[in-house]
């Protein structure tokens, strides 16, 4: 199954919010090997979590 | 000694106002959440007797009175045009590829060092959408789960997770323009 960079971010951030099928696991997986420009998303959205919770922190 | 309790709560006053600030955009809604915290700890400093931290046990007060705060105000007003993709349109092709592809950020966990850097993801964060705003938060700094934020704001979990996923995309493309193609 094949799915565009923006199914791919859809799914890149549903996965923080509910557990993804296998099909759509599987066919991101194989979206971000093939896709430079979604990897770095991928990186960036788990960055972004980490982040927002450092606010308000001192 | 009772006097001590008061003060040791006062103190903390401060971190409470910029915690509820960041969930709540009215300045006068974020004092009156923490007012309200406060009143309610004074009133059960029994409950508090032998637990270790002052500040997790005010903050878990102050979430309740700010989902409390922001249930209200979503009753008094249905925000309009919040709901589709379309402005994520503007980054992908028709086809739904990439207009420009996103390069990697360098060494982003550095910035998180950075005060200037966490300023920057704050007025990120005002940019957003009011309710997006809102439920993002909710999502990812007070960390309650979907389905729980959907049932308080009435919402659907689709609706949840399209706010949610705008919300991220949209502080992703902000930071991108406002700090990491800076550096």
């Amino acid at each position: 199954m094949n799915v565009s960079c923006k199914e791919a971010t859809r799914l890149m951030s549903q996965s923080q919010d509910r557990e993804l099928s296998l099909g759509e696991r599987a066919a991101l997986k194989l979206h971000l090997a093939i896709c430079r420009g979604c990897r770095a998303v991928s990186d960036q959205l788990e960055f972004l979590r980490r982040a927002v919770r450092r606010l308000g922190e001192d | 000694m009772p006097g001590d309790f008061r003060a040791r709560v006062e103190a903390l006053r401060p971190y409470l106002l910029k915690f509820a600030s960041l969930q709540l955009r009215q300045r006068e809604a974020a004092e009156d959440a923490v007012q309200e915290t406060l009143l309610a700890a004074l009133g059960a400093e029994a409950s508090y007797a032998g637990r270790a931290n002052l500040r997790t046990w005010l903050t878990g007060i102050l979430k309740h009175k700010i989902v409390d705060a922001i249930r209200r105000a979503s009753r008094e007003h249905t925000l309009e045009g919040e709901d589709g993709t379309e402005d994520l349109d503007a980054l992908f092709t028709e086809r739904g590829h990439w207009v420009e592809h996103p390069q990697p950020w360098g060494n982003p966990d550095g910035a998180l060092q950075e005060k200037q850097f966490l300023a920057a993801l704050e007025a990120c964060l005002r940019r957003l959408p009011e309710r997006t705003g809102r439920v993002f938060l909710l999502r990812e700094h007070m960390g309650m789960e979907t389905d729980e934020i959907c049932k308080e704001l009435g919402l659907s979990a689709t609706h949840c997770w399209v706010l949610l996923y705008r919300a991220r995309m949209a502080l992703r493309e902000c930071l991108e323009q406002t700090w990491f193609s800076e550096r």
